[in-house]
């Protein structure tokens, strides 16, 4: 007999009427619950819509319009659209006339979600915004929370050390899963199952320093979340051998091939003018030849200290922007042994000192990757009554941040991420929002495609490496 | 607690609110006052610790800094003020405030894109990269709710500078500053989207994230989070928005 009393009830909920859609709500009532593609507003050209049955049936039936000019839907579910980007391209034949991106189908209000939890909740939101670089979210809202308390110059220096590294880490992450799908929508499946090989010693390092693989809410305001556990930077040191040869390899791959080379040399061009008009950062502007990297111009977390080269190309093309991923992810490991021959020598905490910011003890991961640290128990628990009442507020009410707004942008793997932080001085932020890199590249599509043929509208969509996570939030 | 946040601030709070509106706000170094918080705990005023009284503090946002304002900051006013027509910078740029080492300038809408322009083609200015334009809602901040708020990047200069709009709830439009930093399109529609700040002149001022049919603005502060309790082995859990907060 079960001891379970939870009773799970039925209710019919087909007539309530959606959150979303309350009639209470402003807005223009006439236009709500419409059908925009029964509206006619397609100006009497017919609609046909590819929901299975004969592909020649559809072939035909288009073909008998004698129309040449088409618009095509290429998404929101396509594989080549790296998640739900919806492309809306109007075809003369084979060649785009005009490419517009439409975005929007994975948002998820990350950021109004986030000004109904502690400062320190959002971590655990803002970490899944770009789901391939938490760690870059992560980092540049807990600058921003930190420049809001002014603790800045507080926070000790392992706990620095550790976010470059994981930072660097992230961004080989981000580059290989960008080569890797790039490589894969063209064709080439040997570059994306490297690619996901290399990345998985990647991971396994977040697992082990973490606890997770992915959304890993690991840098907090103050510091990191727990110090690297026994044996990680041994592990480190040998994947990062592991990644110089498995990186090598895909430039082996990818450098020289003809075939890649045919298909990316010259594809989704967007020169320096074009890049600055539209606010264009990262590997994209890098690939124009100027040099602009956060890490050099607005050095943070002690980049200043550390000895790598920004690289540049002057193709502005797909190409070179690949070149310049997979040298990026050379020179990221370069700062990633930096930081382990650094961790290796400078002890101390990894959170500051403040006990009205700081947790009493730091928390570690289990045995089982997960749970509580058992010093962590014992000092609130069992020895310190004032440990157990500091903890216990700063998880229930949390802290608080003087009131005023401050901007802090950090070099992404995609550009530069922004962060608009607000606080009207209490215990949750007044406003967040991201300046996503992929949000604002997205724009160049237009620029990118129109004139080129369908199939480099894929190529040129993969050298922006936009992540719909990051782009819709 | 969810049902004082709803309250219309400045009711029942008259000593809190400033009413002196003839106060200089390009000079007056006070701090501004945009809204007032109410919560539990975390009193700085008055005896009440409890909670149970409804605190109140008043919001209070840095005032007008004074000269010198410090690091790149005073060069900026000075070739930005030289740069417009005479008297244009003392009409165009309500006040200049310098928080944590962030220059912000306040500028009135009629006068956004002139100071654009000057900021994006002065030779000694440059600021060739808008980053982003974000939105904040003050709603109790009367005649001023609505806040656009520019983020700008002089890659040449290696400098930033803020611009802070404000507009009207009964009157939300700004003017679009999409023909001078064409990287400002989705970042407007955005705000839009968000906010419901109209930004005249934009190309194609539409929803965003947002579906077209939707309706309201969801980064509003009189929008609900929305959300349905969770329960767990008898328990509930009340929808964030409704949960006991301290703020």
């Amino acid at each position: 007999m079960s001891t379970d009393h939870t009773i799970f009830e039925d209710r019919d909920v087909s007539s309530e009427p959606s959150p979303g859609l309350d009639s209470d709500l402003p807005g223009d009532d006439t236009l709500r619950g419409t059908d925009y593609y029964a509206l006619g507003d397609t100006d009497g050209s017919p609609v046909f819509n590819v929901t299975g049955g004969d592909w020649d049936d559809l072939v035909d039936e288009a073909t008998a319009l004698h129309e040449e000019r088409i618009v095509v839907n290429m998404g929101p579910q396509h594989p080549s659209t790296h998640g739900v980007l919806r492309l809306i391209l109007e075809l003369d034949a084979e060649t785009v006339t005009e490419a517009r991106a439409g975005i929007g189908y994975l948002h998820t209000g990350i950021e109004k979600n986030m000004e109904f939890r502690t400062w320190v909740q959002g971590v655990t939101f803002c970490t899944r915004m770009d789901y391939l670089t938490p760690m870059f979210q992560e980092a540049a809202y807990c600058l921003a929370v930190e420049k809001l308390l002014g603790i800045t110059d507080q926070i000790p220096e392992r706990a620095s050390i550790i976010r470059v590294l994981m930072m660097e880490l992230t961004r080989i992450n981000s580059h290989l899963v960008c080569i890797g799908t790039g490589g894969m929508e063209m064709g080439a499946t040997t570059v994306m199952t490297v690619g996901f090989r290399e990345r998985e010693r990647i991971l396994r390092v977040f697992e082990q320093v973490t606890g997770l693989r992915m959304n890993m809410a690991y840098i907090r305001p103050g510091g990191v979340s727990q110090d690297l556990p026994h044996g990680a930077l041994d592990h480190i040191t040998t994947i990062v051998g592991e990644l110089r040869r498995g990186i090598h390899e895909l430039e082996m791959l990818l450098a020289e091939n003809p075939l890649l080379k045919g298909r990316t040399k010259g594809v989704g061009y967007l020169d320096l003018t074009g890049c600055i008009a539209l606010s264009i950062t990262g590997p994209v502007l890098r690939s124009t030849g100027l040099p602009h990297d956060l890490r050099k111009s607005e050095p943070y977390c002690g980049y200043e200290t550390y000895d790598f080269d920004v690289i540049t190309r002057t193709g502005a093309d797909a190409y070179d922007r690949l070149m310049i991923r997979i040298l990026e992810m050379f020179e990221s490991l370069k700062i990633v042994e930096q930081c382990v021959e650094r961790l290796r020598t400078t002890g101390g905490p990894v959170m500051v000192e403040d006990k009205k910011i700081a947790w009493p003890a730091q928390l570690s991961v289990g045995s089982d990757g997960q749970g509580n640290s058992l010093d962590h128990i014992r000092e609130i628990m069992g020895t310190s009554m004032e440990s157990l009442i500091h903890h216990f507020k700063l998880v229930t009410e949390g802290f608080r941040v003087p009131p005023g707004q401050v901007y802090v942008a950090v070099e992404s793997a995609k550009g530069e991420l922004g962060v608009h932080l607000v606080s009207d001085g209490g215990t949750r932020p007044y406003r967040a929002h991201f300046r996503d890199p992929s949000f604002n590249n997205l724009q160049a599509v237009a620029a990118m495609c129109e004139g080129s043929m369908v199939a480099d509208v894929i190529v040129a969509v993969a050298s922006i490496d936009p992540v719909m996570g990051g782009v819709d939030r | 607690m969810s049902d004082d946040t709803t309250t219309p601030a400045g009711t029942d709070s008259g000593e809190l609110w400033s009413t002196d509106v003839s106060r200089d706000v390009a000079t007056d170094t006070t701090p501004v006052q945009v809204g007032e918080r109410r919560g539990m705990f975390g009193a700085t005023r008055g005896q009440d610790t409890t909670g149970y009284g409804g605190l109140r503090t008043p919001i209070l946002f840095p005032g007008a800094s004074e000269r010198p304002y410090g690091s790149y900051f005073d060069e900026v006013a000075d070739t930005l003020a030289a740069a417009l027509p005479s008297d244009g910078y003392g009409t165009a740029v309500e006040r200049v405030v310098v928080d944590r080492g962030e220059m912000t300038l306040f500028v009135r809408r009629e006068h956004l894109l002139a100071i654009a322009r000057a900021l994006r083609d002065d030779p000694a200015l440059r600021f060739e990269v808008c980053t982003g334009v974000s939105g904040v809602h003050f709603l109790a901040e009367a005649g001023r709710e609505l806040h656009a708020i520019y983020h700008l990047l002089s890659i040449t200069h290696n400098r930033r500078v803020r611009l802070e709009v404000t507009a009207p709830d009964a009157d939300p439009h700004i003017p679009s500053v999409v023909a001078i930093w064409p990287g400002a399109d989705w970042h407007e529609r955005e705000t839009w989207d968000m906010f419901g700040i109209i930004f005249d002149g934009h190309p194609a001022l539409t929803r965003i994230l947002m579906p077209d049919d939707w309706p309201g603005h969801p980064q509003r502060k009189d929008y609900p989070l929305g959300g349905i309790p969770v329960e767990y082995k008898g328990g509930t859990v009340p929808p964030p928005d409704q949960r006991r907060s301290y703020n």
